[in-house]
């Protein structure tokens, strides 16, 4: 009998009818928005970081394009919540009222320990199932001593969540910024202030283009410009990396919200499978819609059906051991290329990707227009099968080359026989 | 030299393949794959360095994407327009091999020429002055091409042109829905616009100057006279008002203005590619019934199948393996008559029947002017098409030709490689100390 999956999600004690919420951004400004989103089918919403609101600059995005592709990447200097508290606590009850289902998490951001007081009670008397502290932003807010000042000092963090455990009864996630060398110390700072969860990554510090007619950084206010955030498709390499890294950490313990770059089900699910409990988006929302998020419920329900999870936590995690150290790769492991010449549309881009930029072992042949792999110089560097537009029509194959399996530390440890080195002239 | 008159009946006719919006042709410029060696340059005469230019318009270097065009193909404004890409560069794009429509190349060329033209950006330079003069015949496609080039490496040129205007067929002879007359003039002006070479219209080689002339006045000749006059049909009264010279027809319309009043029916002899520009310009015209009458199958015409393919989609009929015997006055028309050809183009016995028509045109090749030239020592021609070599060398020193004269007939993207070709092969005879005008390099 076929596995019906249930998403039900429990993140840190944050349940939620599926693991997609919508990250602290503009698409949670408001309580009309977020009603939209639950009707779309998001499982929950972190509301746009409420503090004193602020005054935002006029000239707030801008966006890496590529080959004709809008926003690959996507950054912005917009600030905190710019509208009045009472109102956002008003939409907010209003909100839990209609959706009590549905998972809804105030990020927060202020400076005191009296105002993280106040705030926080104010959240849960509107009825907020979590709280997430935003320790994060990078750009504008870290200049008055929060945001992601907080989140590169460690002690700064563990102090400020402190004080939040003190104050809530709800569930603490801690958000934590990538502009940091390595992410662990500070997942376990939050750990050590006793937070319930960490969701992570806030936006990367960044400058999106230059103006080069008026010598401008963009997003251009007036004359100047400052560095921003940068989030969207183009960062989900390191929010993986750095999900994964913390949930490979044995001394890191809490449950994860993973944010960076999710733009579909796909995506969801290689953040989980690195161990995220529940998953936050926002650009792709920003671009897109709500909408989207049918295509992820019903893509992870395929895919957990598929693999056979009857529950979410069941995939959590999965590829948590399988994300070692190169260290530990086998150096005895061989894959070649091989062209599939029937599919093969003779473009050559191969053949120039292999000679400039790789190992100079894929050839014209002079005769028609598929290329000959010499399998004697073909590292297997995979090179090739990015640059090929076929699907399916390069294919990195294993070789038996008869070494049994070695790896670099097994190699210096214990003197394992190494296979003979190849394209190594 | 005049500009075409504003009154021209191809005015009615629009693009057949509009011009790119600025973000049609980026989506469609992103597409390009970027190949290695690609195939769509093999298959352009010229060698336009094609996924260059398409990335240059990518990466919003239209003054760089025209420039790669350009030193590849001075014609490349007409060239985008005109050349039949289905059978050449975009026919041979790898995407043809996935199913996925191939990259429309010459609307993209199209895209970055029109570009530099209206911007008025210059490329090119007249190298310094050699003191070499060439003279070349026939002011078309490959002898502007042969004299650009020519200019570029220092030599002055004189163009002799038989003609009031001046293009060649691009002016006077290309369909309308892909290039009018004025546009072609365009080119030629842009063309001349690096100096030094003299067009003189209104001047025939051999009846107003002599090749002597020539030799004596010039250090080299380039013969780029292209194609005589429209060939006739032998056929009782062929000369009946109302039948006329495909060529000679689309001119008229191209340069002025012709009535079709009153022409309800126009029947187009021949099924090459000047019969289906005849008939859809035909039928653009207003004429409510036209057909080709061809002596062959649809298989076997040589008129290329996407033109065919698209005149089809404009309601043009065809009348297929029939061949006309005779024509006729009946009634303000014609009446033509015509019988049916077997597989083999013999004439079916009892199958003598009438065609009324109001307008025929004869679309069944041109004359070739080779016989003009093959006094000359040295210059041979095969059915009328001077033999030359690959450089356009004719076999009578400091003679070159190139475009219809020497290849019979073909595209004007030929005769733009031709024509640059016959021009590094006179500058290398030069360079190698020869001259007309000379001891050792006369005839």
């Amino acid at each position: 009998m076929a596995i019906k999956p249930d998403l039900t999600t429990d993140c840190a004690g944050i349940r939620s009818p599926n693991p997609f919420w919508l990250a602290s951004a503009p698409p949670t400004n408001s309580g009309e928005q977020i009603m939209r989103a639950f009707d779309a089918g998001w499982g929950g919403a972190v509301w746009k970081t409420l503090g004193t609101p602020i005054q935002n600059v006029s000239s707030r995005f801008g966006a890496t394009n590529y080959r004709g592709t809008a926003a690959i990447g996507f950054n912005n200097i917009e600030l905190i919540t710019d509208r009045p508290l009472d109102v956002n606590f008003r939409e907010i009850a209003e909100v839990k009222k209609r959706y009590p289902d549905h998972a809804v998490i105030v990020s927060l951001m202020v400076e005191t320990r009296e105002e993280w007081k106040e705030i926080i009670k104010r959240s849960e008397d509107a009825g907020a199932d979590g709280l997430e502290l935003n320790f994060g932003c990078p750009h504008g807010m870290c200049e008055r001593g929060m945001g992601s000042a907080v989140g590169q000092e460690p002690k700064v963090n563990e102090r400020i969540t402190g004080w939040a455990k003190e104050f809530a009864t709800v569930p603490v996630l801690v958000k934590l910024t990538p502009n940091v060398g390595d992410i662990v110390p500070h997942g376990i700072a939050a750990q050590a202030g006793g937070a319930d969860g960490v969701s992570l990554i806030n936006t990367i510090k960044s400058i999106i283009g230059v103006d080069i007619d008026r010598f401008v950084p963009e997003p251009r206010v007036g004359g100047l410009s400052t560095n921003g955030g940068y989030c969207g498709a183009a960062v989900k390499p390191i929010a993986l990396h750095m999900v994964g890294a913390l949930a490979r950490d044995f001394t890191f313990e809490l449950p994860i919200s993973g944010i960076g770059g999710v733009r579909d089900w796909r995506d969801a699910v290689e953040f989980m499978l690195l161990g995220a409990a529940s998953v936050q988006v926002c650009t792709e929302v920003m671009l897109r819609g709500y909408r989207i998020v049918e295509d992820m419920i019903e893509g992870l329900t395929d895919y957990m059906a598929t693999h056979g999870f009857a529950t979410i936590d069941q995939l959590v995690g999965k590829a948590v051991p399988n994300f070692s150290e190169w260290g530990e790769l086998d150096l005895n492991y061989e894959t070649i290329a091989k062209i599939d010449a029937e599919s093969c549309i003779g473009c050559q881009l191969c053949v120039t990707a292999c000679h400039d930029g790789a190992h100079q072992c894929i050839h014209p042949t002079g005769d028609g227009r598929v290329p000959v792999i010499d399998e004697s110089e073909c590292v297997g560097c995979n090179l090739c099968q990015i640059v090929c537009p076929v699907p399916d029509c390069i294919s990195m194959v294993q070789v038996d080359n008869g070494f049994a399996p070695a790896t670099w530390n097994q190699h210096i440890g214990d003197g394992a026989p190494l296979r003979p080195k190849k394209g190594a002239h | 030299m005049s500009r075409p008159p504003s009154a021209r009946s191809e005015v009615v006719f629009d693009d057949f393949k509009p011009a790119y919006t600025a973000g049609q042709a980026l989506a469609e410029a992103n597409r390009c794959l970027y190949c290695s060696d690609a195939p769509c340059i093999q298959a352009c005469p010229t060698g336009i360095d094609i996924p260059e230019f398409i990335r240059k318009i990518a990466t919003d270097n239209v003054k760089g994407s025209a420039r790669t065009i350009f030193e590849a193909n001075v014609l490349g404004m007409s060239c985008a327009r005109v050349c039949p890409v289905e059978v050449l560069c975009v026919g041979d794009c790898v995407y043809n091999h996935m199913g996925i429509p191939p990259i429309q190349i010459g609307k993209l060329q199209r895209y970055a020429t029109d570009i530099a033209y209206d911007k008025g950006w210059s490329y090119f330079s007249a190298g310094e002055d050699t003191g070499k003069r060439v003279a070349l015949i026939g002011a078309g496609p490959a002898s502007l091409a042969c004299a650009h080039a020519l200019r570029r490496m220092g030599h002055a040129c004189t163009i002799f042109e038989k003609r009031d205007v001046v293009g060649g067929l691009n002016t006077t002879g290309v369909a309308p829905y892909k290039m009018k007359a004025d546009r072609s003039q365009d080119e030629v002006d842009w063309i001349l616009s690096i100096g030094g070479i003299e067009v003189t219209t209104g001047v025939e080689v051999g009846r107003d100057v002599s090749f002597a002339d020539l030799e004596r006045d010039f250090d080299a000749i380039f013969i780029g006279f292209g194609l005589g006059p429209d060939g006739w049909l032998a056929a009782e009264g062929n000369k009946l008002a109302g039948i006329h010279g495909a060529v000679e027809f689309i001119e008229r319309f191209k340069l002025g203005e012709v009535d079709l009043d009153g022409v309800e029916r126009a029947l187009v002899i021949g099924g090459g590619n000047t019969a289906v520009d005849a008939v859809r310009e035909l039928k653009g015209l207003g004429v409510a019934n036209v057909a080709m009458v061809y002596r062959g199958t649809e298989a076997r015409m040589s008129g290329y199948a996407h033109e065919w393919a698209a005149a089809k989609l404009e309601n043009i009929d065809a009348i297929w393996q029939t061949q006309p015997t005779g024509f006729a006055r009946s009634g303000d028309g014609l009446e033509v008559t015509a019988v049916k050809l077997d597989a083999d183009k013999t004439p079916i016995a009892g199958s003598e029947h009438g065609l009324p028509a109001d307008l025929v045109l004869l679309a069944i090749g041109q004359g070739k002017l080779g016989d003009l030239v093959v006094d000359l020592d040295g210059i041979t021609a095969e059915w009328g098409r001077l033999i030359v070599d690959g450089d356009g060398f004719t076999g009578r020193p400091g003679y070159y030709a190139g475009g219809d004269a020497a290849n019979g007939g073909k595209e004007v993207v030929n005769a733009a490689a031709e024509g640059k070709a016959a021009a590094r092969a006179i500058d290398a005879w030069f360079a190698a100390d020869n001259s007309l005008r000379s001891p050792e390099g006369g005839a």
